[in-house]
């Protein structure tokens, strides 16, 4: 196989910050490469650089099929069948589905005027390939933020792509429809299109990768074949460093219950949801997208009311009715769809982090104790590992999963009694992943009741004291983590 | 929901929660309120004078719906305008023999390079729009005044004056007077359907839609920002001129502050017209009823003989309350959608 494309010596500065370093990397035609590394290591750098969204620094080389591309533009790109599915999503929230998806057809080539026929026949075909079946005619940014990455990945099946490009594209995606993508990617490789995937769930890229490539802040480690390496290699060769985890340390049984939730409903949402969760508890809610985990989130931090049922909190009736009710309660809430409820992209990092605490920041003046906030912050920085150039810097120049952290922190700063993580370590790399859960385990010794949501079974199994599964809006199953939890869940639920 | 066919329901609540058939509607119980207080409102005679007294109103309007909906904002078009009627007017009184066409392209022109170069400027100095466009306006307007004395202009030649008589339609009153249908209530229509056409049917239309709705994406997309941006900004340009054009043939002078200062009235009815501050959104056909419900207003406002600062607070106050419903019926049609896909 010839090399398909070929990145000779790619280099990228920012003002301050070295994304790339020199970086030698080839794609041969059909093959599936996965791009390894941690937050901010440089992989959505060096994809934008290959789709000519960046422009790399002197000295770049950048070879597609043979031709050498000087100064890469992304209508060129484009032109060369480079498709990418960004990691903070590039749709169009203001148009329908089948616009969005046919939006390549509008390119400069051909008739200047649109054929609406065509674009929907277009988007339906494409729709077909991945076996999804969405209302055309809706405007895609009222769509949940899985159905939008769906869409984005339709949308680049297009025309005649030859490398399809995906950064991160199961982070919010469920099991199920994680399984079709790859499908959908096997097919295309039988038909000659290249993939490159890059993916913070090792699993993942154990399980379709035929090559890896490892990036550690911005240098090239290597490039292995999966077959050579394991876990744990990867990890290090990610990290340049070793990770043990640990069982949460048990629930003392005397504990009281903080939260109970007494036949919550809400209509259409959920149904007679009953659960307890104890001072220093780690409950884990799972179940498939849409099983109306998080709508039981928003309700318990009073974004929406329920129909029926009751909350107690430390034994007392509460009745939150807006999140500004439920965090004077205690009750803290790191939501799922963090790019976009979570931060301000514009504001600086330090900003961000001090926005839900501005209280606990004032001085007894009434002034807001910057002193405080910037060491309250970098404490932050460590524990978490986020890495930034400066906390003056803007959330948005910060890589995807170290964005997400600095959402995390936010919550976590404000030092709730309750906190409700949902789906917390999306996107972010493994040496992160298992200091966030290192993290709610501490927070659960020092008293706190955590709700974990995810998706992730590993990560509930290891996490938690106790899993509930949801379905439909009802809980179907409760476990104590064990040896068998994993299979039993995996058999009689269909999650994995 | 116990709807048998809840999809069909969705469609009728689609439509219905529409600005543009809300607007109808809201334009319709007007016109019905009006008549029923002051019957002449209703004659003919004065609503072909309503919509000749829109037509540079609505020519303006289209203009800048389309800078709106490509994410941009350009208040100077008001400046262009007078600068466009400036440069027609000395040269038709410079030269009165010369060729219509000719003398009529000049605003047009006029207004496409000073458009242009608002998009160039905001472009290449990545500033604000807002920023650019009142500097722009301050210097196109203080320009003019300088080089024309603040001079008046008219006595233009006939072909001029008998312009704005051409009637498409025309009839006589019981007093035996003409009126009619002018054509320069065709162009600003023509305007109007080459706009929608454009917006819905071309790539260019839907290419501004997608920059008002996600510029980073359209940039990814492979669009030639600058070169839409010129696009959107000149097709305002054009606009301004042919609007600073129909004004003159109107009112058959040049004078330097008529238009200038007016810009609002302009934002008000694309606003209206349903169309989003943030870009992305609004069609042609709701600017055109914005415009015209506005024109209806300040109409009945005059026959009921209402002051006209009071005309200006409605203006400001409608404003205020279309960007609310706007809002508001955004809201309840995602909450529609979201109830009718999560059955
Ligand atoms: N526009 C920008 N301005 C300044 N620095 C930037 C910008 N974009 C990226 N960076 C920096 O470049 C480095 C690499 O970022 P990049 O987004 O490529 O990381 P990544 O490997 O994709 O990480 P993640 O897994 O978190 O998505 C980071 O340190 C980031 O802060
Ligand atoms: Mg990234």
């Amino acid at each position: 196989m010839s090399d398909f494309i070929a990145m000779r010596h790619v280099t990228k500065n920012y003002a301050g910050v070295q994304a790339l370093k020199d970086i030698d990397f080839q794609l041969k035609r059909g093959e599936i490469h996965c791009l390894c590394g941690e937050n901010g290591s440089g992989k959505s750098t060096l994809i934008k650089i290959l789709s000519g969204v960046v422009k790399p620094d002197e000295g770049s080389e950048i070879t597609i099929d043979g031709r050498v591309f000087p100064h890469l533009s992304a209508h060129e790109a484009l032109e060369q069948g480079v498709r990418v599915i960004y990691q903070d999503l590039a749709l169009f929230p203001n148009l329908t589905v089948k616009e969005n998806i046919a939006f390549q057809s509008f390119s400069e080539k051909g008739s200047p005027m649109v054929s609406w026929n065509q674009v929907e026949k277009t988007a339906r075909g494409a729709m077909s390939l991945i076996g999804l079946d969405l209302d055309l005619n809706r405007l895609t940014g009222t769509l949940p933020i899985a159905q939008q990455q769906l869409v984005e990945i339709t949308r680049a099946l297009i025309g005649e792509p030859k490398l399809l490009v995906l950064d991160e594209p199961t982070a919010s995606l469920t099991r199920k429809e994680v399984n079709a993508l790859f499908e959908v990617i096997f097919r295309l490789k039988s038909r000659g299109v290249t993939t490159m995937f890059v993916s913070h769930k090792l699993n993942e890229v154990f399980e379709i990768a035929e090559r890896v490539t490892v990036l550690r802040d911005g240098e090239r480690i290597g490039e292995y074949v999966p077959s050579e390496i394991d876990h744990k290699k990867l990890v290090f060769l990610m990290t340049g460093r070793k990770y043990e985890s640990a069982l949460p340390s048990p629930v003392d049984p005397l504990a009281p219950n903080l939260l109970e939730v007494k036949n919550l409903t809400r209509n259409g949402e959920f149904t007679d949801l009953s659960f307890t969760v104890k001072k220093g508890e780690i409950v884990g809610i799972t179940g498939l997208l849409g099983s109306g985990r998080t709508e039981l989130a928003l309700a318990i931090f009073g974004m929406t009311v329920p129909d029926s049922g009751s909350l107690l909190l430390e034994g007392k009736a509460i009745k939150p009715r807006s999140n500004s009710d439920a965090k004077k309660l205690g009750i803290g809430y790191v939501p799922e769809d963090r790019l976009r409820q979570g931060v301000i992209q514009a504001q600086s990092i330090l900003d961000n982090m001090s926005l839900t605490v501005l209280e606990k920041l004032k001085t007894t003046l009434g002034l807001l104790d910057k002193q405080k906030m910037k060491t309250d912050a970098q404490t932050w920085v460590k524990d978490l590992q986020i890495k930034i150039p400066s906390l003056d810097s803007s959330v948005k120049t910060l890589s995807g999963g170290n964005q997400q952290k600095v959402v995390l922190s936010k919550w976590l700063a404000t030092n709730p009694k309750l906190l409700i993580l949902d789906e917390p370590t999306i996107g972010i790399d493994v040496l992160a992943k298992n200091g966030v859960h290192d993290l709610v385990k501490k927070l659960a010794t020092k008293g706190i009741g955590i709700i974990l949501i995810s998706d992730e079974i590993p990560e509930v199994l290891s996490n938690c004291h106790r899993v509930l599964v949801m379905q439909k809006g009802r809980f179907v199953h409760e476990l104590v983590p064990g040896p068998d939890a994993e299979r039993d869940l995996l058999e009689n639920f269909n999650l994995s | 929901m116990t709807n048998k066919n809840p999809g069909a329901q969705l469609r009728l609540q689609r439509f219905f929660g529409q600005n543009e058939t809300i607007l109808l509607l809201v334009l319709l119980a007007m016109v019905t309120a009006i008549t029923a207080v002051s019957p002449r409102f209703l004659g003919p005679e004065n609503l072909f004078s309503i919509l000749l007294s829109a037509s540079y109103t609505g020519i303006f309007a289209i203009g800048f719906l389309l800078v709106l909906v490509s994410g941009g904002l350009d208040v100077s078009f008001t400046a262009v305008a007078t600068v466009a009627q400036y440069a027609m007017g000395t040269v038709l009184l410079a030269n009165p023999d010369i060729s219509p066409a000719l003398a009529l392209l000049i605003p047009l022109l006029v207004g496409m390079a000073l458009g242009s170069l608002n998009a160039l400027l905001i472009h290449y100095l990545s500033a604000p729009p807002i920023i650019i466009t009142i500097a722009n306006l301050n210097i196109f307007f203080g320009l003019l005044q300088f080089i024309t004395g603040g001079e008046w202009l008219n006595g233009f030649p006939e072909w001029f004056d008998h312009f704005p008589q051409t009637y498409v339609l025309s009839f006589e009153n019981a007093d035996g007077v003409k009126y009619g249908l002018s054509v320069i209530v065709m162009i600003w229509l023509a305007v109007a359907v080459v706009a929608g056409v454009l917006m819905h049917y071309f790539k260019a239309g839907r290419k501004l839609y997608a920059m008002g709705g996600n510029l980073e994406a359209a940039r990814r997309a492979g669009i030639d920002i600058l070169r839409y941006r010129i696009f959107a900004y000149g097709f305002l340009g054009f606009c301004a001129g042919l609007g600073g054009m129909v004004h003159t043939l109107i009112t058959q002078t040049v004078v330097p502050n008529t238009l200038v200062g007016h810009e609002f009235d302009v934002v008000a009815a694309v606003v209206l017209g349903g169309a989003s501050i943030f870009g992305g959104s609004g069609t042609v056909v709701g600017t055109v009823l914005g415009v015209g419900l506005l024109a209806v207003l300040s109409n009945a406002l005059t026959i009921m003989k209402v002051p006209t600062y009071w005309h200006e607070v409605f203006v400001g106050a409608i404003v205020i309350l279309s960007i609310t419903i706007t809002t508001l019926s955004a809201l309840a049609a995602r909450n529609r959608e979201k109830k009718y896909h999560a059955q």
